[in-house]
């Protein structure tokens, strides 16, 4: 647990000193501002495709620190010392989880209201989206590192994560813009779902993918 | 708890190619290892495997007491100043900022624990690098090629560092080209398989 927090404690402090938490959410309102002026001034076009557009903002937005969510620890040799130290693997990802998603979750949901208004949604929209937002960017986190650690030990592994992120993001992007119009409904549960199942699996799949980094 | 170091018959097979097989040694307290031999010979590798970083291909590593590894990554954040990023593997270590101060101190370092670790030269960094192993408190300390950059007087202590972690029943495994002054160390003269 200790080495736990000290990770965790560490990643959040990197990820404010890099700007990590700032980038996504000026990219955030930066999308939520541009789309009326790529579809016009049209209030009740605005206001029933604006939920859709700030899912697939928060989705870009947690793409953006991805490469520096496991590639510098590699290159640096503090995965190494991590090793050394015996923490396990599946520990560091959890961790490195946890601090993504606090760098960018509760940040966006914050965005989400500024976002709302320049994009004409009204009340009852606005707390689906948070709702959601709170129940799908953890599995954005996740699925975030995953990604993160099978691709650090390639050159160029940040395009590629996006190419290999997007696709299993898909399920997030359709029950979370689903939740919007069917307010405490079927798609929201299916939402936590597949993002609990994200949360659940990617500490697995991210520490073989850092112990793999090791050969 | 006394601190031991065993391998036995240990191979390693890297890319398909073997690097090393059939070595043996067994360490305790006090006790230190030195590794020679060319380049490439995968004295490197023999540290990694015995940090447990590499799996070994045949033979076993077995040790009693806590490891720190020096490699040539100093795994210190760049911007941090240099007693806050050695805390951070102190504080995991569970020794605290007591420990930083007198490994800066048998480093000739005590100044430079303010200055952002980026801003060091490459032979201050690789004394940072040492400084994270003498504040690990740690009983096996795994150096490779420990004295590179180091100047003579750098070299001294950290000679003198060694020294003082085997009288105090520390283990020592070092790959170095350079002499570091180690008295009565075994040898292990890593040579090409086949």
């Amino acid at each position: 647990m200790n080495a736990f927090l000290a990770i965790l404690g560490r990643d959040l402090r990197l990820s404010l000193g890099s700007g990590g938490i700032g980038l996504p959410v000026v990219f955030f309102l930066l999308v939520a501002t541009l789309y009326p002026f790529a579809v016009g001034p049209d209030g009740a076009l605005l206001a029933k495709t604006g939920g859709g557009v700030l899912w697939v903002a928060a989705l870009l937005a947690a793409l953006l620190p991805i490469d520096r969510l496991i590639a510098p620890d590699a290159e640096a040799g503090v995965l190494d010392q991590y090793a050394v130290r015996g923490v396990g693997e599946e520990m560091i990802a959890a961790a490195k989880i946890t601090a993504h998603w606090i760098g960018f979750g509760p940040p966006l949901m914050l965005a989400a209201i500024p976002a709302s208004a320049m994009l004409r949604l009204d009340g009852e929209t606005l707390a689906a989206v948070e709702l959601g937002l709170l129940a799908g960017t953890p599995g954005l986190a996740a699925l975030g590192v995953m990604v993160a650690s099978l691709t650090a030990g390639l050159r160029r592994g940040g395009a590629l994560a996006g190419l290999l992120m997007l696709p299993l993001a898909i399920p997030l992007i359709i029950f979370g813009a689903g939740s919007i119009g069917d307010f405490g409904g079927g798609a929201l549960r299916f939402l936590a779902a597949s993002s609990l199942f994200l949360v659940a699996v990617a500490p697995f799949a991210a520490g073989a993918g850092i112990r793999a980094l090791r050969e | 708890m006394t601190a031991s170091l065993t391998f036995s018959n240990l191979a390693c097979v890297r890319g398909g190619r073997v690097l090393f097989k059939g070595l043996n040694a067994t360490l305790g307290p006090g006790e230190a290892l030195l590794l020679t031999g060319p380049n490439g010979v995968g004295k490197s590798s023999l540290l990694r495997l015995i940090a447990g970083l590499l799996p070994a291909y045949a033979g076993k590593v077995t040790h009693e007491g806590r490891l720190a590894l020096s490699d040539e990554s100093h795994a210190l954040d760049p911007r941090l100043p240099l007693a806050k990023a050695l805390g951070y593997w102190a504080g995991m270590d569970g020794t605290g900022p007591g420990a930083v101060a007198d490994a800066l101190d048998a480093l000739d370092m005590a100044r430079l624990g303010d200055v952002p670790v980026r801003l060091l030269s490459t032979g201050q960094r690789r004394r940072a690098n040492l400084a994270r192993v003498l504040a690990s408190g740690a009983d096996i300390w795994l150096l490779d090629e420990p004295g590179n950059g180091l100047d003579t007087a750098s070299l001294a202590l950290l000679g003198r560092a060694i020294a003082a972690h085997r009288a105090q029943g520390g283990i020592v495994v070092v790959a170095s080209h350079q002499p570091l002054g180690l008295t009565d160390a075994q040898a292990l003269a890593l040579e090409a398989a086949e």
